[in-house]
């Protein structure tokens, strides 16, 4: 259980953990991948993106200068691949940190205190919940105009709810646990019992919220982008995908169709399979198992 | 401060904690009254559920729902904590007084390191810096025997006494004066048992406590107590000083109890069970709550309750011992 990041001998051991986890080791391995991709967009053989090409370069396929090829505009797909991976990542980090960070505040609250807060905090929850995420974007698209950060709002504003209830049920278990009862008994005050007796109880939980919270997020921006609602100036895999669609040549252009879309599902499997690791090692006993 | 050698340190007088039932109020604790002068440890012995820890907890103000303190008054150091607020109750729970609970083996966080839950619980009373408290948590682990180089352990790479040993410091972190023992040693082997009552003596000691002890475990008691208070069905039957009750129990549920404990230097005697089982507490009988077991029980035990009679400085209530 008291697998956290905190002390240096534990990270390790995590890691050490995770290292010999095969799902743990690929997923991680696939998303430090997408990570350099994002960091050393620059020096990865790519040009600008956005930037149109020659017109004898329109729809070429792979070639030696255009290692995937180029779409209708004849800008290179590689550079539009590897730029498109920051705008992907950054909404799925952004996203499962505003999700995850406001989500627990209010599960923890909520959870805690019970009765009326609960009550009425439940009924905020459910109405968010219940917020149509297309409509919503389509609506704020249209009067904030399309960016990305409407993006990660739209999906933290649908999302944040899911992760308050998780977080609330299991704060609702870990208020009646014994050494709650026994820190209040000696006069700890109800801020203290939530953030530094319960709170640390939800990390775990908190890991594979955020993991989950990531991937739905990368997969809204997909989603999102596609259907048109995205940034149409900015590169994202959403975006490329919803291009080629428009450009009507679809059928023909596989280079074009076949990386933003393999980008996508690998990063998403990629979070799922890491998401799946940690829940394994973050459950009681498995790290006896593996000898530890 | 003046001396306040004689005074006493808590005073409960005709406590009432009933558990609001759907079948009628439990009596749970019924006019209990006692007091425990400075640096003096009163023990509390009784069967299970007869009421022990929830006198316990009435004296934490910690009672939780649909338990309530109807009546009585519980004076710590002259002033009445019934009518307190949250708030001050909050203050003086693990400051002036404190307690160790049952279940010592769950009261502890799995996830914090013992040496945050101690700090925690320091900075949550007094406004020292975080080295500070640091300090002092690492004084108190050495007060319970636990070598401080463990400050960074997790609960779960503790054994049971050792446990033990840390909620106890935590317990007494901010040198409360008064503290509530329940049952610090059920659940350990008896060499376990031994170190943690050395170890609370000591304790006693150097920290000029003043407490209750709670068990059903008769020698322990007799080891660690200046006092003994019988309970029964939530009542006390008996107090007197530890030597008088156990080599001659006045009440004869006393004597029951003690009969039915074996002795270590005594001659061999055969164990004698107390018959039948304690009465409900919702409805309990109309007399002395012990007659339906008691072998001496005359009509009068059955009618009417019995006043408590102080007979040399023991207190007893039971209409046969005069």
């Amino acid at each position: 259980m008291a697998l956290y990041l905190k002390k240096n001998n534990k990270f390790k051991e995590f890691f050490q953990l995770l290292f010999g986890h095969p799902m743990g080791f690929a997923g991680l391995a696939i998303i430090l991948i997408f990570l350099g991709m994002a960091l050393f967009a620059p020096h990865l053989g790519t040009q600008d993106p956005a930037k149109s090409g020659a017109v004898e370069n329109l729809l070429i396929p792979p070639t030696s200068q255009f290692w995937f090829g180029t779409d209708d505009l004849a800008r290179d797909i590689w550079s539009q691949i590897i730029y498109g991976s920051r705008i992907s990542l950054t909404i799925g980090f952004v996203a499962a940190l505003i999700t995850v960070f406001s989500g627990t505040l209010v599960g923890l609250v909520s959870g805690y205190y019970g009765k009326m807060v609960d009550e009425v905090l439940m009924r905020i929850v459910d109405f968010f919940m219940m917020l149509p995420e297309l409509p919503l974007m389509i609506v704020l698209a249209a009067v904030l105009g399309p960016s990305m950060w409407n993006i990660i709002m739209v999906v933290s504003l649908v999302s944040w709810p899911t992760t308050a209830r998780v977080v609330r049920s299991q704060v609702l278990s870990l208020k009646e646990r014994p050494f709650v009862e026994s820190a209040r008994c000696i006069g700890a005050s109800n801020l203290q019992l939530m953030f530094s007796e319960i709170l640390p109880n939800v990390v775990p939980l908190m890991f594979a919220q955020a993991v989950l919270m990531v991937t739905e997020a990368i997969y809204a921006e997909a989603v999102l982008s596609f259907l048109g609602l995205g940034d149409p100036t900015s590169i994202s895999w959403g975006m490329m995908l919803n291009h080629v669609f428009e450009s009507g040549v679809i059928a023909e252009s596989y280079w074009w169709v076949a990386p933003p879309i393999v980008c996508i599902v690998g990063l998403i499997v990629s979070f799922s399979l890491l998401g799946t690791a940690v829940s394994d090692i973050l459950e009681p006993g498995y790290k006896e198992k593996r000898g530890f | 401060m003046a001396p306040r050698q004689n005074k006493n340190l808590i005073e409960v007088k005709d406590l009432k904690v009933y558990f609001m039932t759907r079948s009628g109020p439990a009596k749970a604790v019924d006019n209990v009254a006692f007091s425990i002068k400075k640096n003096q440890t009163l023990g509390l012995i009784g069967e299970s559920g007869c009421g022990k820890t929830t006198t316990a907890m009435a004296v934490m103000r910690f009672v939780k729902p649909p338990g309530k303190i109807i009546s009585g008054s519980i004076r710590y150091m002259g002033d009445d904590i019934v009518p307190m607020t949250a708030e001050q109750m909050r203050q003086i729970r693990g400051k002036e007084i404190s307690i160790v609970r049952q279940e010592a083996q769950n009261a502890l966080n799995p996830v914090l390191t013992i040496g945050k839950q101690i700090t925690e619980m320091i900075r949550e009373h007094e406004s020292i810096s975080k080295e500070e408290a640091l300090y002092r948590a690492r004084k108190q682990l050495d007060l319970v025997g636990i070598s401080d180089k463990r400050i960074k352990s997790f609960p779960h790479e503790f054994s049971g006494g050792m446990k033990q040993r840390v909620m106890v410091a935590i317990a007494t972190a901010c040198n409360p004066k008064f503290l509530i023992l329940d049952e610090p040693t059920t659940g350990l082997d008896v060499i376990v048992q031994r170190q943690i009552l050395m170890m609370l003596r000591k304790l006693k000691k150097e920290l000029d406590l003043t407490a209750v002890f709670i068990s059903h475990d008769l020698s322990v008691v007799a080891e660690t107590c200046d006092r003994v208070a019988v309970m029964y069905a939530g009542k006390i039957l008996e107090e007197s000083d530890t030597i008088s009750l156990y080599s001659n129990p006045l009440h004869p549920y006393s004597k029951a109890l003690i009969g039915a404990y074996p002795s270590l230097k005594g001659e061999l005697k055969e164990l004698k069970s107390i018959p039948g089982a304690p009465p409900s507490l919702i409805d309990p009988p109309l007399g002395c709550r012990f007659a339906p077991r008691c072998e001496l029980a005359e009509d009068i035990c059955r009618k009417r309750e019995p006043a408590v009679n102080i007979i040399n400085g023991r207190k007893v209530a039971c209409h046969m011992v005069k």
